[in-house]
């Protein structure tokens, strides 16, 4: 299956790429309507961690063996069966936060203002994830990887 | 806060209605401009400190930075400029030698500028680059004046012989290559990132006097090694695994000048790359200490030659100074394949700005001069002829080629592909591109992946249009436009300049 | 009046070509090729018109035939002294010609038969003969005003001036002349008035040109020529290709057939196909060691010598050339129709291809 490749090697820690999720996932699409008026409603499910020069782009692995759908009690975490990526109905999530638990690489976070589960879907229907089309040195990258 | 003399050179506009706060900014410049303000909760930004290098510009995903020129109006004075002053001010407080990097940029006449080129009308058909062949083949390297056939069982074969024998040649795919760039005054990222675009566009890369690191050996067969005057990185091993190797003499933007890479500057990597000890400082001397004469270079350039059993061409470099020509065609008796000229435009990483900005001559004319001078003498065939410094376009190029040059080498076009905006603090050692810093969380921001992919693609850029214009002018190889100055007409310039560019005024028929 | 040596405007043109030679050594008349360069009159326009001629003087065969065109008798006077110095003179004589209306402002035309003196001979005495004369030719053509070296060579001779070419040929009597080797040349100059020294052929020691083109290599060419001492005085494609001719199959000696290789190489996607890696490296190396001697833009030429005939046309054949054969003759030409207007059904006729050279060889018993 495709996945996001995070390169630490080539990551700058700019961030665009959470910037690039926060506007994905907003209702407006538009950077500073998204930032003005919709941030509170807005977790990126890409984060940057940064220690001295090593940066590295954290985000859902989409785990061959996903423990977060093993652990869902609801049924709302699941793997789409076409693309292989593991998505969170939200409207079946109850928010136990059970998946934030075992997720080994804490990948998923809390919805802002307590609201379901948030992580990486790899902007399904998009060409490529809207992190990696922004990344400004290719540390993020598309592509298929073997499990 | 201490106020000195020197006033800021840039202001940053913030433009507060599409400013996110998303410190991307913040994170990108090394020269702490930008900083997050927790008592306003924003962004706040110090024009003094930024040099104008936009990378905060470039990275900001609103684009609500602009970095506008800024300066005090002093009273007019035509003598007394701007930057005199504040020279003289950097100068009073520091007390040393005023640095500067990339190459001249005082407004001296820019000669490719005052050239224009040929096209076929009527009595000669243009060529369509797109539907037939174009070449753009070349070969440097020593060529004998004439091949000798001898007849043997009824047909003719080549026979060498020492007189008719073909020196050792640099195929090019595209006659432009990326110039001298040592690995200590660019990142290691840089200099993979020209290794490999020369070896996928067919050209080569110049090691520069940084030595040949270990990353780069599979790139080996498309680099040109230096041989400077600090030796450095120099031993049996780094002449042969090369595709040439340069005698470097001088460099365009300081002439006469050596270098110093400082001592915090040589790591471990620099250090094993360069054969000199971690944390001493890389001094090139002045002067190669045993090259005082032209006899001295030929000792060289044969020791070179023995060193690499006369397998690889061996070219010097030199820097366009007054007398030039002379010098060029010295280092051809001497025994040199190619000769590089570097004017006085060329870039470098740190150079005296005194020097740079007042030392050598142009490019132009110091090509036209020696090109002229070696067919005099009529040792043209004997080596081949790379011009360098200040070559900014595909138009410079064909100009370069059309004046003489059989290649031309690129450093600061090369730069500005993989990043640069020329902001000429590359001696601070905190390029923000990644590009003239060995600083960890620098040079990471020069994926080598992303720079060849763009040096690739200006060069495959460059390639199209030199063959639209070859093709303009009628002619289907790179050949019948080297030295044919038929094709340039000159505007704007005074008898002496055409007479030693050998080139017609426009207006002036064939 | 014309300064010669002080033009500097290189000369472009439109042209037709024709050619005849009989590899047999048989000589025939000039009324064949006079008719065959007639046919296509529409080709020139009246500026200029040339024939070179071989076989012309079997009495004085040994000699160098050198042809001349004046301005004044003061030119006259100044070449005969310069070639009494450096020449021992058997015989001078004004070249004939008979008057034609469209023919004007002719010049004085005379022809000299002449040894290598033996003081020159000695004072450059690692040079041939050939070498020698070229100086005298270079020299003439540079330091004596108002005087034109037509051509120079052996047992031939060049006949060129302003008007169309049949009246140029019917002007020196061509008729009465027998060739084994004839040249022709009608011009279309586009930016220069006519002048009869701008004519073609254009001619050196045996050497003759006549090219219907335009080099865009030219200036590269003139000056990879001038790292051999060649001076191209006149600015002229065509001199360019006469001196390219002596240097490379007289000087270098390479065969004919590689000097074409040189003139019109093959491209380096054609030589990358070659199979044979000898010959593959020779293409190579030719390319390399004589980047300066490759003709680049349109052209068709006939250069001729005294053992035969060359037709070669730039590689990528952007201008005409027909040949053909019949018996003992080539015919090489612009168009088909100046070939059948002389020989109506040759035994075989083509069209060359670009960079593929049609070489047309005096037998060797002729030779002598």
């Amino acid at each position: 299956m495709k996945q996001i490749v995070a390169r630490e090697e080539y990551c700058i820690g700019c961030r665009l790429c959470e910037i690039n999720c926060i506007v994905h996932r907003s209702q407006s699409k538009n950077i500073i309507t998204a930032f003005r008026h919709e941030r509170e409603g807005l977790t990126p499910s890409v984060v940057v961690e940064s220690s001295g020069q090593h940066n590295f782009a954290v985000q859902c692995r989409h785990c061959a063996d996903a423990p977060c759908v093993e652990a869902c009690i609801t049924g709302a975490m699941t793997r789409d069966p076409e693309t292989g990526a593991v998505i969170c109905d939200t409207k079946r999530c109850v928010s136990c936060w059970s998946c934030i638990m075992v997720c080994p690489a804490g990948a998923v976070m809390r919805g802002a203002s307590g609201k379901p589960a948030s992580k990486c879907d790899q902007c399904a229907g998009e060409s490529e994830p809207c992190c990696v089309a922004g990344c400004p040195n290719a540390a993020l990258k598309w592509e298929e990887v073997n499990d | 806060m201490r106020k000195w003399l020197v006033q800021p050179e840039f202001a940053v506009e913030r433009d507060e209605n599409r400013c996110v706060q998303c410190q991307a900014c913040v994170r990108q410049c090394a020269n702490d401009v930008h900083a997050f303000d927790s008592v306003s909760n924003c962004v706040i930004s110090d024009g003094s400190k930024c040099v104008g290098c936009h990378r905060c510009a470039t990275l900001c995903p609103t684009n609500a930075i602009q970095i506008k020129q800024v300066e005090l109006d002093f009273r007019p004075n035509a003598s007394w400029t701007p930057a005199t002053i504040r020279n003289l001010y950097k100068q009073a407080e520091g007390g040393g030698v005023v640095l500067a990097g990339m190459g001249n940029d005082k407004p001296y006449r820019i000669y490719w500028d005052h050239l224009l080129l040929n096209a076929s009308q009527v009595t000669n058909p243009s060529i369509d680059p797109l539907r037939e062949p174009m070449e753009l083949r070349t070969f440097l390297g020593a060529k004998p004046d004439h091949v000798h056939f001898e007849k043997t069982d009824g047909k003719t074969h080549l026979k060498t012989t020492s007189k008719t024998k073909l020196g050792p040649q640099l195929e090019l795919q595209i006659p432009v290559m990326f110039s001298a760039m040592s690995y200590g005054s660019i990142s290691l990222n840089a200099s993979i990132a020209l290794a490999r675009a020369a070896g996928l566009a067919g050209t080569f890369a110049n090691t520069g006097e940084g030595g040949l690191h270990k990353s780069i050996f599979p790139n080996a067969d498309n680099m040109i090694v230096q041989v400077a005057s600090g030796r450095f990185g120099v031993d049996a091993a780094y002449l042969n695994r090369a595709a040439a190797v340069e005698i470097k003499i001088g460099q365009g933007a300081k002439p006469g000048i050596g270098g110093h890479l400082p001592g915090n500057k040589v790591d471990r990597e620099v250090s094993q790359t360069r054969m000199i000890p971690e944390g001493s400082d890389a001094i090139s001397p002045a002067p190669h200490h045993d090259i005082y004469s032209i006899e001295d270079l030929r000792q060289l350039v044969f020791a070179i030659k023995e060193a690499t059993r006369y397998e690889k061409p061996v070219s010097v470099k030199i820097a366009a100074v007054h007398n030039i020509a002379a010098i060029a065609s010295g280092c051809v008796h001497a025994g040199a394949d190619i000769v590089a000229i570097d004017g006085f435009r060329g870039g470098t990483g740190a150079a005296p700005l005194i020097t740079r900005d007042n030392v050598g001559i142009p490019i132009e004319l110091a090509l036209a001069s020696v090109d002229t001078r070696l067919r005099e003498e009529g040792i043209r065939n004997r080596a081949s002829l790379v011009c360098a410094g200040g070559i900014r376009s595909s138009g410079d190029v064909i100009k370069a080629i059309a004046l003489g040059a059989d290649a031309v080498y690129i450093g600061t076009a090369a730069c500005v592909a993989m990043g640069c905006h020329l902001c000429q603090k590359c001696y601070t050692g905190k390029c923000n591109w990644g590009i003239a810093t060995q600083d960890p969380t620098l040079t990471r921001r020069l994926n080598p992946e992303v720079a060849v992919q763009r040096l690739t693609n200006l060069l495959r850029g460059w390639a199209a249009e030199i063959k639209e214009i070859l093709g303009g002018l009628g002619v289907n190889a790179i050949e019948s436009l080297r030295g044919n100055r038929e094709h340039l007409r000159a505007v704007g310039l005074h008898e002496n300049e055409l007479r030693i560019l050998g080139v017609k005024h426009a207006g002036e028929g064939a | 009046m014309h300064h010669y040596h002080l033009r500097d405007e290189k000369d472009m043109s439109g042209c037709a070509i024709s050619a005849v030679m009989s590899e047999e050594g048989n000589r025939f008349s000039g009324e064949e090729i006079i008719l065959s360069i007639t046919n296509m009159h529409d080709r020139s326009n009246g500026l200029g018109g040339g024939f070179a001629a071989y076989g012309i003087y079997p009495d004085r065969a040994d000699k160098y035939a050198i042809h001349i065109m004046f301005d004044t008798n003061a030119a006259v006077t100044a070449v005969e002294q310069y070639l009494s110095e450096t020449c021992d003179v058997a015989h001078q004589e004004t070249i004939p010609t008979r008057p034609i209306d469209a023919i004007r402002n002719v010049p004085i035309v005379r022809r000299f038969f002449v040894d290598i003196s033996k003081h020159m001979r000695e004072r450059y005495y690692n040079e041939t003969e050939d070498d020698i004369m070229v100086r005298i030719t270079m020299n003439i053509n540079r330091s004596i005003e108002g005087a034109f070296v037509m051509s120079s060579g052996k047992n031939m001779g060049v006949f060129k001036g302003v008007g169309y070419p049949e009246d140029i040929g019917r002007f020196f009597r061509l008729e009465e002349y027998e060739a084994h080797t004839w040249l022709s040349h009608g011009r279309f100059p586009t930016n220069t008035s006519g002048w009869w020294g701008g004519a073609h052929p254009f001619g050196l020691l045996d050497w003759a040109v006549v090219h219907n083109g335009e080099i865009s290599s030219y200036g590269i060419n003139r000056r990879y020529l001038e790292n051999f001492g060649y001076l191209c005085t006149l600015h002229t494609d065509t001199e360019v290709i006469a001196y390219l001719a002596d240097l490379l199959m007289r000087k270098h000696a390479l065969p004919l057939e590689r000097a074409c290789q040189v003139l019109a190489p093959p491209f380096w996607s054609a030589i990358g196909r070659i199979e044979d890696p000898e010959e593959a490296e020779t293409a190579r190396v030719l390319r390399m060691v004589y980047a300066g001697a490759l003709l680049n833009g349109p052209f068709s030429i006939v250069i001729a010598h005294s053992g035969g005939m060359i037709g070669l046309s730039d590689r990528t054949k952007l201008r005409p050339m027909v040949a053909a054969r019949k018996d003992d003759k080539l015919y090489i030409s612009s168009e088909e129709a100046a070939i059948r207007e002389v020989c109506a059904s040759p035994d075989t006729l083509w069209h060359v291809a670009g960079g593929q050279p049609v070489i047309g060889t005096l037998k060797e018993a002729c030779h002598a």
